[in-house]
């Protein structure tokens, strides 16, 4: 099982609290009703699909139900780094390329 | 191997709950309507005049009353001049406690957060055999758990096969 540190609550826990909730920093289109079909298409389905260390976010929904992001690397299934949501994904030196 | 540490569960009476979110800017003055110095940081509690508050999120807590009480929070919080969220969840949640040795062995086999780590007079909201609860640990051998109703029989059948492990010595 992951353990996972809830940046809110400031602890680490099992991560049968937690939910996962896809890949971080996907920014919504400002103006919707201007985007071409495609443009709208890969926002809402294309993601990275990453190997190595992936920016996504969860919930700690059992817990203070707050949702923030972590960089995991899908290849170890190590989460490197947990921030709460809306701050800009950290600087991880030597773990950002896999 | 014999009958050693099995902890007793109980049912607890009825008690007012209500659900509060506040954004930080108003904790001081839901705080003071209520009587109660609200806690900052998830996991503390704040109790005074019968009050009780647990801190679940960083906007979010969990009041505790006596039933008798529930007009005049009602009342206290119609009065703050501060948006916020208070709902009443009392018919929701049903309380039971867990007390002497063995309290720990049993929550340990549901819960996967280790509770010996919630220090006494702190709670948390956490998952047990599935369903999600508000846990107090109220002594070091004494715990105080919160739970939907609906599913708490389901959660209190799954606890006394732990009680007959715990009798039986495994």
């Amino acid at each position: 099982m992951l353990l996972i540190h809830c940046p809110y609550c400031d602890e680490t826990l099992p991560e049968m609290e937690f939910a996962y909730a896809g890949e971080a920093h996907v920014a919504r289109p400002v103006d919707p009703s201007r985007t071409t079909d495609e443009e709208w298409r890969d926002h809402l389905f294309v993601r990275s699909n990453t190997r190595g260390p992936h920016a996504e976010r969860w919930r700690h929904v059992h817990g203070c139900a707050r949702f923030f992001n972590a960089v995991r690397d899908t290849v170890t299934d190590r989460v490197l780094a947990t921030y709460p949501a809306g701050s800009p994904r950290p600087d991880l030196p030597g773990k950002d390329t896999p | 191997m014999g009958a050693t540490h099995v902890p007793m569960v109980e049912d607890l009476p009825p008690r007012h709950r209500l659900s509060l979110r506040v954004r930080e800017g108003g904790r001081g003055a839901v705080g003071a309507a209520l009587g109660l110095d609200l806690p900052e940081r998830v996991g503390e509690r704040a109790r005074g005049g019968g009050r009780e508050a647990l801190c679940l999120g960083p906007d979010e807590w969990l009041i505790e009353a006596e039933e008798a009480d529930a007009a005049a929070l009602a009342r206290a919080l119609g009065g703050v001049d501060v948006s916020h969220a208070a709902v009443d969840i009392s018919d929701r949640e049903v309380g039971f406690r867990v007390s002497g040795p063995g309290t720990l062995a049993l929550l340990a086999m549901g819960c996967p957060r280790d509770v010996a780590r919630i220090a006494p007079g702190r709670g948390a909201r956490t998952i047990f055999h599935g369903a999600s609860v508000v846990i107090r640990r109220e002594a070091e051998e004494e715990v105080r758990i919160d739970i939907w109703r609906s599913v708490a029989p389901h959660v209190r059948a799954l606890m006394e096969t732990g009680l007959k492990e715990l009798r039986a010595g495994l």
